[in-house]
C-alpha cells in the first residue's frame, strides 16, 4: 500500500518535471524575440539589449530554466511584461473564475451522467435504455462551444434568464458570481455527462455479469440494492478514471468556453497571453494547468484503494 | 495452402460483412461517414455557389429555396461553405489519425516487445503527453508556428500519439504470452519480425476502432481551434470558424451558427456510431456490454 502511494506519488513529480522541462523548452524556440516584441521594431539596439539583460534572456538556458522552475517551487511565477504585475496574482485573480467553473462543470458532468447511466443499466434493452443512449451519443457528438452558443440564444437572448456572456466578479455576491458561471458549466458539462453516462452503464453491465451479483440476487436482495450496493461500487473505478480525465479536459475546455462568454478566466488569459507573446505567462499557466490534471490523477489513483479493498494488497 | 488460406480470410471477410449490415449502429454511422466523404468529393467539381465569390447585397438572407440554409455576412451560401468546410475537417482529422498511428504504433508495440526501462520510459513519456490536454497543447504549438490547417494537424497529430501507444501496447502485451507467439519464437523469428508479423495483424482490429474515435475527436478538436482562430484561415471555409462569424450575430441570423454546428455534430455522430458498430463486429466479446 505504502508502495504503491510512493510509486504514484513518484511518477506525479517526474511527469511535472518532464513537464516544465517541455513547456520551457517548447516556448524557447518561438520565434520572435520578446525584448524586441515589446519596444517595437523602432528601439535601439543598446534599449532592447538593456531589457534583454533585465529579463534575464542574456542568461544561458539552462540558467533560465532553474531560475524559473526554482521559483515556481517557492510561489514565485515571473513577472508579466504586458501586465506589469506578478505572474502569481495574475493567476490568483484568473483562478478563482476558470477553477469553479471547471469545479462546477465536473460535479453537473458526475451528477448528471453517473444516475442517468446507472438508469440505464437497470433497464438494458428496454426502451428507456435505448432512447437514453441514443441521447448520450447524441451529447458526445456536440461540440461544447455550439452547445453554448445555443445556450446563450435560448437563455439569454430568448429567456433574458442569465447575462449573455462576462463576469460581475465575486465581489457581487456569490449568486451573482454564479450566474456569471452557470451557461458556461452547462455547456462544459453536458457532453461530458453523456461520456460519462455511457462508460458508468457499460461499467455497471460488465459488473452486473458476475456470479457474486447472481448470488446476491439468488439469496434474495432486492434488484435495487444489488444494483446500488454491490455493483456500483465495483464498476465506480472506470467511472472515477474518467472523471479524473475529465477534469483534464474541463480545465482546458475552459479556454475556448471562456471565450465565448468573454469570461476573464485562466483561459482567456493565456490565449491573450499567446498572442501578445507574453511568454512568462504562458509557461505559468500552463504549468499550473498540468499540475492540477497531474493532481487530480494522483488523487485518483490513490482512491482505487479505497473503493476497491484488493488493491489495498496488491504491490 | 494458399487456396485455403484465401478461402479462409473470404470466409472471415463473409461473416464480417454478415454480422456487420446485422448491426444498425455499423450501418448507420457507415451511412453517414459515406454521405460526408461524398458531400466533401462533390464540393470539388460542383457547389450550389462558389464560395470564394462574394455578394454584398446577398449577405445575412435567411434560408430558403434560393440558399438552402441561408447566407452568411459576406453574402456566402453557407451550403456550399459547409460542403467544401467538410474537406477541411476530413482531411486534418485523418492525417492527426495517420500522425498518431504512424508514430503511436510503432512505439507502443515496441514497448511491450521490449519491456523493461525502454517500455517505463516510453509509458512515462506517455504521461506527460496525457498532462497536457489535448486543446492546450494544440494552443501551444499554433501559437508557436503560427495558425493554419497544417499545423491544427500537427497539434492535433501529437496528441493522437499517446493513445495509440497505449492501445498498441495494451494488445501486444496481451498476445506476447500466447502460445502462437511462443511457436514463432521457437521457430527463430526475432521480436521486429514477430512484431510486423503476428502481432499487428491481431491489434489492427483494435487500432480501426480507435482511429475511428479519434477521428471524431479530431473533427471536434478542428472545429475548437479554427472556432479560436487558430486552424484553417479564411478564405478557406471550415466549420468551426463559421461558428465563430455566426456568434456575434445569433441575435439577427441564428441560422449561422445551426447549419454549420449541425454539420459537425453528424460527422462526429456518425464516425462515433461507426467505431460502436466496428468494435462490436470485430470483437463479440465486447458484445454484451452494450
Amino acid at each position: 500500500m505504502t508502495a504503491y502511494i510512493l510509486k504514484r506519488v513518484a511518477i506525479g513529480i517526474v511527469t511535472l518535471v518532464f513537464a516544465s522541462i517541455v513547456i520551457f523548452a517548447v516556448l524557447e524556440v518561438m520565434p520572435g524575440d520578446p525584448a524586441r516584441l515589446m519596444l517595437g521594431i523602432n528601439a535601439s539596439a543598446d534599449s532592447v539589449e538593456t531589457l534583454r539583460r533585465q529579463m534575464g534572456l542574456d542568461q544561458p538556458l539552462i540558467v533560465r530554466y532553474l531560475h524559473w522552475a526554482g521559483g515556481m517551487l517557492t510561489g514565485d511565477f515571473g513577472k508579466s511584461f504586458t501586465y506589469s504585475s506578478p505572474v502569481r496574482d495574475l493567476i490568483i485573480e484568473r483562478g478563482v473564475v476558470s477553477l469553479p467553473l471547471a469545479l462546477i462543470a465536473l460535479f453537473l458532468s458526475a451528477v448528471i451522467g453517473i444516475p442517468i447511466g446507472v438508469f440505464s443499466a437497470s433497464r438494458r434493452g428496454k426502451a428507456a435504455d435505448t432512447a437514453v443512449m441514443g441521447v448520450a451519443q447524441l451529447g458526445v457528438a456536440i461540440p461544447n462551444f455550439w452547445f453554448a452558443l445555443l445556450l446563450i440564444y435560448v437563455f439569454a437572448v430568448w429567456l433574458r434568464l442569465v447575462p449573455a456572456g462576462g463576469f460581475p466578479g465575486w465581489s457581487t455576491g456569490i449568486w451573482a458570481g454564479l450566474k456569471g458561471l452557470i451557461l458556461p458549466a452547462v455547456a462544459l458539462a453536458l457532453p461530458q455527462a453523456a461520456i460519462l453516462a455511457r462508460v458508468t452503464r457499460s461499467a455497471l453491465l460488465e459488473v452486473l455479469g458476475e456470479d457474486y451479483i447472481r448470488t446476491a440476487r439468488a439469496k434474495g436482495l432486492p434488484r435495487r440494492r444489488v444494483l446500488l450496493h454491490h455493483a456500483l461500487r465495483n464498476g465506480m473505478i472506470p467511472v472515477m478514471t474518467i472523471l479524473g480525465l475529465q477534469f483534464a479536459f474541463l480545465l482546458a475546455g475552459t479556454i475556448i468556453i471562456e471565450n465565448v462568454f468573454y469570461l476573464p478566466g485562466l483561459g482567456r488569459l493565456v490565449y491573450q497571453a499567446i498572442t501578445q507573446r507574453d511568454l512568462i505567462v504562458v509557461e505559468g499557466i500552463i504549468m499550473v494547468l498540468v499540475a492540477s490534471v497531474v493532481f487530480i490523477n494522483l488523487l485518483v489513483d490513490l482512491s482505487y484503494p479505497l473503493v476497491d479493498p484488493r488493491l489495498r494488497h496488491a504491490r | 495452402m494458399s487456396d485455403m488460406a484465401s478461402n479462409d480470410t473470404q470466409a472471415r471477410f463473409r461473416d464480417f460483412v454478415r454480422a456487420a449490415l446485422a448491426n444498425r449502429s455499423f450501418v448507420t454511422g457507415l451511412a453517414i461517414a459515406l454521405a460526408i466523404a461524398l458531400m466533401a468529393l462533390v464540393s470539388f467539381v460542383w457547389t450550389p455557389y462558389d464560395v470564394a465569390h462574394l455578394v454584398v447585397s446577398d449577405r445575412m438572407k435567411t434560408p430558403s429555396g434560393m440558399h438552402w440554409f441561408g447566407t452568411d455576412n459576406f453574402g456566402r451560401d453557407i451550403l456550399s461553405m459547409i460542403m467544401v468546410g467538410s474537406r477541411n475537417s476530413i482531411a486534418v482529422a485523418l492525417v492527426a489519425v495517420g500522425i498518431g498511428m504512424g508514430i503511436g504504433v510503432p512505439l507502443g508495440c515496441w514497448a511491450a516487445a521490449h519491456g523493461g526501462w525502454l517500455d517505463e520510459a516510453i509509458m512515462r513519456l506517455n504521461d506527460v503527453v496525457f498532462a497536457f490536454p489535448a486543446l492546450m497543447s494544440a494552443i501551444m504549438i499554433t501559437a508557436i508556428f503560427g495558425p493554419g490547417a497544417v499545423n491544427a494537424i500537427i497539434a492535433i497529430g501529437i496528441f493522437n500519439i499517446p493513445v495509440f501507444a497505449r492501445v498498441a501496447r495494451a494488445g501486444a502485451l496481451a498476445l506476447w504470452p500466447r502460445e502462437f507467439i511462443l511457436a514463432a519464437r521457437a521457430s527463430g523469428k526475432g521480436t521486429t519480425l514477430i512484431t510486423v508479423e503476428h502481432i499487428f495483424p491481431n491489434i489492427a482490429n483494435l487500432l480501426l476502432v480507435q482511429g475511428t474515435i479519434q477521428f471524431a475527436l479530431g473533427v471536434l478538436a478542428e472545429a475548437g481551434l479554427s472556432y479560436l482562430g487558430l486552424g484553417a484561415q479564411p478564405p478557406m471555409p471550415s466549420w468551426g470558424r463559421m461558428l465563430f462569424d455566426a456568434q456575434t450575430r445569433m441575435m439577427v441570423a441564428p441560422y449561422m451558427a445551426i447549419f454549420p454546428g449541425l454539420a459537425i455534430v453528424i460527422t462526429v455522430l456518425g464516425l462515433n456510431l461507426l467505431g460502436d458498430g466496428l468494435s462490436d463486429v470485430l470483437d463479440p466479446k465486447l458484445r454484451r456490454r452494450r
